[in-house]
């Protein structure tokens, strides 16, 4: 069930769109980053979700009500809402901070220290930091209770402002686990802005992203990575992170490498003569067409040479094969895991088309580790089937 | 001075009283217009300036022509005293109020607004926290020039401490105007150093205790 539908949403400031025709449908549980350079309209448009500000043209509907006609006030108690700026009140103690919503939702006070002890805890802080006031707490702790303080009154929504964006990297790096954990064991929305395209792609499961107000494209991390829309994209993701990002997003068939295959008609003096040509100790076995049948390697050659036999008749049926646009990522381990040498890749049709080497993973492996500039030779990739 | 106050001491009690109770009054009544004003102030921004600058011209008007104004309105005695005060007051609290809640910490205001604060609890249990030793110095600035200007009020029949300064200057006395002045002075320091603990009370806490 759709949680959010926001349709054909405008905002225009002094003759200039803000944002222009921003359409977007989340579902429950969805973690949806909104990235783009400043002035890409991403915290404009998020703002429009409790009514922080209000659009020129346009709807939001929350479960299918639509956000205009709710009294703000009460919209906003239902939905968290995170800050750049922590935004904590510095006259209370963590404790008030963290149970303002429920204060002002007129929750019992037991209930409310309840709340209080338990959010401390899901901000993995020590207990008798709620008699404390914000500023004795470190800018990342402070940022935690920001963060809880924001799901302590069981919003279903969370609105996240750039809420990392002025921590050091090791402490954004822990709130994100925090978050991301939050997410998934609490299966809340959230709604994250950022100009950071790591936590975007760490975080996200859609990703939107903006630019000039418009909508440029929106997608699942991966996809963004496989198929960046535009330049701009690229730009966004950053040529770094587009080959850091192959192995996780390289198909099997992009990295595979020709196989060494013999036919089953063939005889077996046929096929030790291309195995002593190639160099290998196992060839694979295809029909006239091409189709994947099997292997025979070079003890079974050994065993029925001479007996007038042909390929077909000795060879092993029992193949493991990955279809050619299987993604290395899912792959890698299962080559490694089982321990084969090498795997045959097929099509859809099971024609053969390549085969994956332990060499080849090693290559993937080092590019990602290295880089692309100084990637060695092909050729040396041996031990061919 | 044994003497001074045998021969005045009853009358130095009664003046000193109606001192305290023209300031008093005239400063609570600009407390309690000022700083509302104040507040209302920063949520129409378009008419502050014109406010602001309003009080600050009634600010420029001598205080004795001001007094002296007032006579043909609320004749004379302590009434039109008060009103004269109340409009001195105001200028100091109304810009300090106005100035303190300005300089709330905007991510406060935004954050209280974005948790589903209404405009009023904002401001009382957010915005008015913050700015509230800002708009205590105004009104420690205003008592003390209430209080200083109460004297003056003697001089239109409000009566207060300025009875024995203004028969002293017509008498030359100087016993007198010691005998008025002095207690004024004592009167200022006293308020302010109250209403200095009042405001160090509601600055917001922001360590805990023992801890600094």
């Amino acid at each position: 069930m759709t949680l959010l539908t926001m349709s054909h949403l405008n905002k225009i400031y002094n003759g200039n769109k803000a944002v222009d025709d921003f359409n977007l449908e989340i579902e429950k549980g969805e973690f949806i980053c909104f990235i783009g350079t400043s002035g890409s309209g991403k915290t404009t448009t998020m703002r429009m979700i409790n009514r922080m500000l209000h659009q020129t043209s346009g709807t939001i509907k929350i479960n299918g009500e639509n956000i205009a006609k709710m009294d703000p006030v009460k919209l906003r108690r239902k939905i968290g809402y995170v800050i750049q700026n922590v935004g904590l009140m510095p006259h209370m103690t963590i404790r008030e901070n963290i149970t303002l919503v429920p204060k002002l939702l007129k929750w019992s006070e037991a209930k409310r220290n309840e709340k209080a002890v338990e959010m401390i805890k899901l901000a993995e802080l020590p207990e008798d930091y709620l008699d404390r006031y914000p500023a004795e707490l470190s800018g990342g702790q402070q940022q935690r209770i920001g963060v809880v303080r924001a799901l302590a009154a069981d919003q279903d929504i969370i609105l996240m402002d750039e809420p990392f964006g002025a921590l050091d990297p090791i402490t954004r790096e822990s709130l994100q686990d925090l978050v991301k954990d939050l997410q998934e064991r609490l299966g809340k929305t959230f709604i994250f802005v950022t100009h950071d395209m790591d936590e975007a792609l760490t975080l996200a499961t859609r990703i939107v992203i903006m630019s000039h107000g418009k909508q440029i494209q929106v997608d699942t991390p991966d996809n963004i990575l496989r198929h960046p829309e535009n330049e701009f994209v690229e730009s966004l993701i950053g040529q770094e992170r587009l080959i850091q990002a192959r192995p996780s997003i390289t198909t099997v068939g992009q990295v595979a490498t020709k196989a060494v295959s013999a036919r089953e008609t063939q005889t077996l003096k046929e096929a030790l003569g291309e195995m002593h040509t190639k160099r290998v100790d196992t060839l694979l076995v295809t029909d006239d067409d091409g189709v994947l049948r099997g292997f025979v390697g070079i003890e079974q050659i050994n065993q029925f040479y001479g007996t007038g036999k042909e390929i077909g008749d000795i060879m092993d049926r029992n193949i493991f094969y990955v279809k050619e646009d299987s993604v290395i990522r899912d792959t890698v381990e299962r080559i490694l895991k089982r321990g084969f040498k090498n795997v045959p890749v097929i099509d859809h049709d099971h024609h053969l088309v390549g085969i994956v080497t332990r060499a080849t993973l090693v290559d993937m492996v080092y590019d990602a580790l290295w880089g692309e500039s100084d990637k060695p030779d092909n050729t040396e990739a041996g031990d061919k089937a | 001075m044994i003497a001074f106050f045998q021969e005045f001491g009853g009358q130095l009690l009664l003046k000193t009283w109606q001192h305290i109770y023209i300031s008093a009054i005239a400063l609570f009544l600009g407390v309690i217009v000022a700083i509302p004003l104040g507040v209302l102030l920063t949520r129409y921004k378009k008419v502050a300036g014109f406010t602001i600058g309003l009080a600050s011209v009634l600010q420029t008007v001598p205080a004795m022509a001001l007094l002296a104004m007032m006579i043909p309105l609320f004749g004379i005695g302590a009434l039109p005293a008060i009103v004269a005060l109340f409009i001195y007051s105001l200028l100091p609290i109304l810009r300090n109020t106005y100035l303190g809640m300005e300089n709330v910490d905007p991510t406060l205001r935004d954050a209280a607004k974005g948790m589903g604060m209404s405009n009023l609890q904002s401001i009382l249990q957010v915005e008015l926290r913050m700015a509230a030793p800002v708009i205590m110095a105004g009104v420690r600035l205003s008592a003390t020039y209430v209080i200083a200007w109460t004297a003056l009020a003697s001089y239109i029949g409000a009566g207060g401490l300025g009875d024995f300064i203004f028969n002293g200057l017509n008498l030359y006395r100087p016993d007198l105007i010691l005998g008025g002045s002095i207690p004024v002075i004592i009167l200022a320091l006293i308020v302010d150093f109250l209403l200095g603990r009042l405001e160090s009370l509601l600055t917001p806490r922001t360590k805990q205790e023992g801890s600094h």
